[in-house]
């Protein structure tokens, strides 16, 4: 692990050095410390993402990892062995990193819904995206609709979208205020969640149910690079139409009208940003199942942080998500090794304390 | 339609739920004047204000600023000329002072832009005038009602608006904040339409006063033309007394017991 350093450090030079010299000419106290945050934040997430592909049963160092990933970026050639290489490259690497992207996604989704629907309760689930989910995704798996020709991600992914369709069209039709919305979406999730518990109860076997339930639960055992791929593309787009409504969400702090009042079109700016989160929630949950609490709880930690101003939380979001879902999965699989434990139930185990504690220290302020 | 400036009401008119809330109002304040708007609750005056505000469509009639109509001007621009404070604020958010009187200049930046000197110096500016320049780091969840109405007026000020929208600012206020409040705003060189209860307040305070009953303009004119026993007595089914009494003659007001 002491190996680790002199990548840190070379980046530190290379990519660091910018970002310290802005605090000459910035407006606004506090910025040396946003810099100070981003840059800490970047480390750390480069630093985890190296640190956690080293653990598990196969013995790899930092510097092992560093030079698989260049040999297969095309610096220089490998002296790993075959296999060593395959663990790290194949196995361990798009496993970390799809453990980033989800922790970033569904972080900002949280936060964007969190302001947004001016809830500190709402999730990336609450629109009754991961229900939907669910259920697509025992539709494939269970009934085998499809014919094998459907995975069950595409499933997943298909079922999301209904469920987020529907949540809208049922929150248009009675009215499209916050609370509805909030309240469709709660309709949605029930009914989704009865309808996948109706075809594993009558259709599936001991197996099937075991795969699914652990699936529901939120897992990134076995994942590969086209999941990453897909999920750090949608995550880059949904993350950049989120940035560009920043200011957007700040004017929603005193309720929609006065966000109105500010010059926002309210009904443009939802259906936006819901479609967003929506699209990266299926995307994130068809790859790696219903991962939850990081979308609550995150966001709340990272306004502890950053304060409430969308410009500086949703980066910071991102980067907390990312950090922490990294070391719960490194967690979730070495913990009961050989044995995994679902990554949604030690966020879980995690998120709960970590919850009331952010609670209880802001509970002054509320 | 005639060249006019500043924001101007025409036969508006608004249905909700098979009800006529506002039947052809037209209302023109005079730039630069505070005008009371008064009446009996369900009278349509915070309905008037969504309207001038451009927050709600008229189904009837229109609304001008400069000759204009609103609906054309979108909602960016007319933010920055037209600011709303409402009666009761709430946000679960943990923001300060300085936080929130910044989203005043939200209708002012583009999506990417950070703040600019003069987002910093309106920001600043509406702090002074409010007489917060020393509370911006406070936390809004520690203010009391009265300053958090202040709060608001800066932020609106913020918006460097050249009318401003009042929904009933002091409802929630004890006495002395509730004079310091319209102080505040009778003080200010911008055009203010300010719904009120307290007649006495109004009369204090406005320029011009406005009545509404039933969606209905009743009355309008000056505080001494439109605040009388009969007009009291008409809109409000109550009796008065109202004397020459207040500051520079103005009207005072004193309510009688039933008969």
């Amino acid at each position: 692990m002491s190996g680790g350093h002199p990548t840190v450090k070379a980046r530190e030079v290379s990519g660091g050095s910018p970002t310290v010299e802005r605090p000459t000419e910035v407006r606004r106290v506090g910025a040396p410390v946003q810099a100070l945050i981003w840059t800490g934040g970047l480390l750390l997430l480069l630093l985890s993402v190296a640190v956690a592909v080293t653990i598990g049963p196969a013995r790899i160092s930092v510097p092992d990892v560093w030079s698989a990933v260049a040999s297969h970026l095309g610096f220089g050639a490998s002296e790993l062995s075959p296999i060593r290489d395959g663990i790290i490259w194949n196995l361990r690497m798009p496993r970390t990193l799809l453990a980033a992207v989800c922790g970033a996604g569904l972080a900002v989704c949280g936060t964007v819904m969190q302001s947004l629907l001016r809830n500190p309760l709402a999730d990336p689930f609450v629109l009754g995206v991961s229900s939907g989910a669910s259920t697509g995704a025992v539709v494939v798996v269970v009934l085998g609709v499809g014919g094998g020709a459907v995975s069950l991600s595409a499933g997943a992914f298909a079922g999301a979208i209904c469920s987020f369709a529907l949540v809208m069209l049922l929150s248009h039709t009675l009215g499209a205020t916050t609370d509805r919305v909030v309240l469709s979406g709660v309709a949605a999730m029930q009914l989704f969640s009865a309808l996948t518990s109706f075809v594993v109860m009558t259709s599936a076997d001991a197996e099937q149910t075991r795969g699914v339930l652990f699936w529901l639960l939120g897992s990134l055992s076995g994942v590969g690079w086209s999941e990453v791929a897909l999920c750090t593309a949608v995550l880059a787009g949904c993350l950049v139409v989120c940035l560009a409504h920043a200011r957007t969400l700040d004017a929603f702090a005193f309720g929609q009208d006065a966000a109105a009042a500010l010059g926002v079109n309210v009904a443009r700016t939802r259906i936006v940003l819901l479609c967003t989160t929506a699209l990266l929630t299926a995307a994130l949950v068809s790859s790696a199942g219903a991962i939850g609490f990081v979308g609550l709880v995150l966001p709340h930690a990272a306004r502890a942080l950053t304060g409430s101003g969308h410009r500086r939380l949703l980066p910071v979001t991102a980067l907390a998500g990312a950090v922490f879902l990294v070391w719960v999965d490194t967690l979730a699989r070495t913990v009961l090794d050989p044995q995994e434990v679902p990554v949604g139930v030690v966020t879980a185990l995690i998120g709960v304390p970590a919850f009331v504690l952010v609670l209880y220290r802001t509970r002054s302020t509320s | 339609m005639s060249a006019s400036t500043g924001l101007r009401a025409e036969r508006v008119g608004r249905a909700a739920g098979g009800r006529l809330i506002l039947d052809g109002v037209d209302i023109t304040p005079p730039p630069g004047a505070t005008v009371g708007l008064l009446g009996p609750n369900g009278s349509g005056k915070s309905t008037l204000l969504r309207i001038l505000a451009g927050l709600l469509a008229p189904d009837t009639g229109v609304v001008t600023l400069d000759g204009d109509p609103l609906a054309g001007l979108g909602r960016r621009t007319v933010a920055r000329r037209i600011a709303v404070v409402d009666q009761h604020a709430v946000t679960q958010v943990d923001l300060s002072v300085l936080d929130v009187v910044r989203l005043g200049r939200i209708p002012h930046r583009r999506a990417w832009s950070a703040p600019d000197r003069a987002d910093e110096e309106a920001v600043t500016d509406a702090l002074r005038r409010t007489g917060l320049a020393d509370r911006a780091a406070q936390s809004w969840h520690t203010l009391s009602g009265g300053e958090r109405q202040r709060v608001q007026i800066a932020r609106a000020l913020a918006q460097q608006p050249r009318e401003l929208l009042l929904d009933e600012p002091t409802n929630h206020l004890d006495i002395q904040h509730q004079l310091e409040l319209l102080a505040l705003v009778a003080e200010l060189p911008l055009t203010s339409v300010i719904a009120l209860h307290d007649l006495n307040l109004a009369a204090m305070f406005c320029d011009r006063i406005t009545v509404m009953k039933a969606g209905r303009v009743v009355a309008g004119g000056t505080p001494a033309e439109v605040i009388t026993e009969e007009l009291i007595e008409d809109v409000y089914g109550v009796r008065a007394v109202v004397t020459p009494d207040g500051p520079d003659g103005r009207p005072s007001v004193r309510f009688l017991p039933r008969r």
